[in-house]
């Protein structure tokens, strides 16, 4: 039955997956709190689809055991069903059914009975902006329209927990931000949600705490501030005309610096994190104008996603093609 | 989407009704859910079924009218008589790629993972295709069986043997429609549904369907009579008692017999193999 310690929406132990003698997730040790959104981070073919596919009961694992709304996922697979919903990469919905049809399809699924089906896919069109193109096949719909209906169908169950597998991949910025929006105002109903992404952004913008996987194991863990505190937080680019001047700029940035100064001499660029942001830009722009150079650029951003493997791994990781296991 | 992000905090926590339900239960009211997801498709888009329906029709005009007057059936007798239960033959054949590619559709879009994420009996996925794909195989009969008469093909023995003829052919859909399911959740992917389609024609030459095997090189001959196809084709034959091919052997001697155990044989060993390929999608 249902375990009594209720604290966590998803409480995970030495969960592994192995096919032959691939390792698609090593050993993964994980508490997720309720009411809570946690984001999986990690380059394609890391084990983060694997995880979610495992904790939304679609695929068993090799060893271990995972807790999700305090059911056991291979034991009481049908137990977690009712109270997960599941956003994959990709859209999970009939093309040539209407969104309306489509909904309503999935309610009678869930067991609610022609009318309560019927009523949920009423509800759900108009909470997500799309009921007047409910009877429109979905295949005509725009990518953003897609999106929003099939996170509709996974909301069904107004579920305790919510599982977002990459769920901004391939949308431009407009749809990544109507995602975004989307997973906040649940956020604000008290669903906990598992979110895996590429984009250490993403994780910044929406998520408690972070873990960073790579080939199959968490490597870090903690909160977007603690992991980027980690890298020396954010990070300050400084482009100049002149390539001779570059030496000379790289003294001034590591003077604000919270780190070491990297330079890359065919962009005329020096990079550095920095601590305090606001500080340090005015320093460098203080010194650089008593040093009488003129910057080309000067830009401050977050670590990205290499840099930060760069950090953890002390190796580069490369985008790559390879698709990550699913089946 | 600036007037669609108020989504309300998720509402009342719907209950989990299936503790009150039984197995049976729900695997029916699943089934019946699914088969009528397939309905909700034909009546969205009935483009391709119209298409899927007529194409055997079309391959009934041609054979009879444009090949027909070179055809000469061994045994003696009218073509078209001949023609009409190899082609009622076919068509069920055939369904196997209607199965495969809808099978292979649901496989690619992901809708499956949403349908396998949610509380349903698993099987109902399988009885729901077998529904709507059988329902599609009785339709196609008797549009088959209609463009039969139209053109001159008439049953001549009594209405239970007919009767039995027509069990006999949905019998071997129903075995194809294994066979389908297997393939479909095998080849995986669209580009290979189109090699299995592009196989299923000579399967479907080397038959008794359109002539008898007595005309074949005498290795080819014996694979044709061999032939599921054949064995379907020869006992309706039989059974609406019009012309068969003349040549008597073991297998035209108990054609009825042959005709009901090759597809159970096929459901035999593709049932099995496809359910068991059906769970390994959680392997």
């Amino acid at each position: 039955m249902r375990s009594s310690d209720d604290a966590d929406a998803i409480t995970i132990e030495g969960l592994g997956k192995t096919y032959g003698k691939k390792e698609a997730l090593a050993v993964v040790d994980l508490a997720i709190p309720r009411g809570t959104v946690h984001a999986v981070l990690g380059p394609n073919g890391a084990g983060k689809t694997t995880l979610v596919r495992i904790l939304s009961t679609l695929l068993r694992p090799t060893r271990g055991q995972a807790r999700v709304a305090g059911f056991d996922v291979v034991r009481q697979a049908d137990d977690v069903r009712y109270r997960i919903g599941l956003l994959g990469q990709h859209a999970a919905v009939d093309e040539e059914l209407s969104g309306r049809q489509n909904l309503d399809l999935f309610g009678r699924l869930y067991h609610l009975g022609a009318r309560g089906a019927a009523q949920r896919a009423n509800e759900l069109l108009e909470q997500f902006g799309l009921a007047d193109t409910g009877t429109k096949a979905i295949k005509k719909y725009s990518g953003g329209m897609r999106r929003r209906l099939d996170l509709a169908a996974s909301l069904i169950m107004a579920p305790e927990i919510l599982f977002l597998d990459e769920p901004t991949t391939g949308l431009d910025p407009r749809g990544r931000t109507d995602v975004w929006d989307s997973v906040r105002s649940l956020i604000g109903g008290g669903t906990t949600v598992l979110l895996t992404t590429q984009y250490l952004e993403e994780a910044d913008q929406l998520a408690d705490r972070v873990s960073v996987v790579d080939h199959g194991r968490i490597i870090a863990d903690g909160t977007v501030d603690e992991l980027k505190s980690s890298l020396g937080g954010d990070r300050v680019d400084v482009t100049v005309h002149e390539a001779g001047q570059l030496d000379t700029t790289a003294d001034v940035v590591a003077r604000a610096a919270a780190g070491p100064v990297t330079t890359d001499p065919d962009r005329r660029m020096a990079s550095a994190p920095v601590q305090d942001r606001m500080a340090a830009l005015s320093k460098i722009i203080r010194e650089l104008n008593d040093a009488g150079i003129q910057a080309e650029d000067i830009a401050l951003r977050r670590p990205t996603l290499d840099e930060v493997f760069l950090h953890l791994t002390g190796s580069e990781h490369h985008e790559n093609n390879e698709r990550e296991v699913t089946a | 989407m600036s007037n669609t992000t108020v989504l309300t905090s998720p509402a009342v926590p719907h209950p989990a009704p299936h503790t009150a339900r039984s197995r049976t239960t729900r695997l029916v009211t699943d089934s019946v859910t699914m088969t009528r997801r397939g309905l909700l498709y034909w009546s969205r888009n009935p483009g391709p079924l119209v298409v899927a329906l007529l194409f055997p029709v079309m391959m009934l005009v041609m054979f009879a009218y444009f090949l027909g007057g070179g055809m000469a059936v061994a045994g003696g007798g009218d073509y078209i008589e001949f023609l009409v239960p190899g082609m009622l033959a076919l068509t069920m054949a055939f369904g196997l790629e209607n199965t495969m590619i809808a099978v292979t559709q649901d496989v690619n879009r992901g809708v499956l993972d949403r349908f396998r994420s949610m509380p349903i009996a698993p099987s109902a996925i399988l009885v729901g295709r077998s529904v709507i794909d059988m329902l599609h195989s009785v339709v196609g009969l008797l549009i088959m069986i209609g463009a039969g008469l139209l053109i001159g093909w008439r049953w001549h023995g009594p209405l239970a043997a007919a009767l039995a003829a027509v069990g006999l052919l949905l019998l071997l859909r129903f075995a194809m429609l294994w066979v389908g399911i297997y393939l479909g959740l095998v080849v995986g992917k669209p580009e290979m549904v189109q090699a299995v389609q592009i196989l299923v024609w000579p399967v479907a030459f080397l038959s008794s369907v359109f002539v008898s095997p007595t005309t074949m090189p005498a290795w080819m001959g014996t694979i044709a009579e061999w032939n599921p196809m054949s064995a379907t084709a020869g006992a309706v034959r039989e059974l609406f008692e019009n012309p068969s091919w003349a040549a008597s052997s073991w297998v035209t001697d108990n054609a009825v017999g042959v005709a009901a155990l090759w597809p159970l044989a096929l459901l035999v060993i593709f049932v099995p193999l496809a359910i068991r390929r059906f769970s390994a999608l959680s392997r």
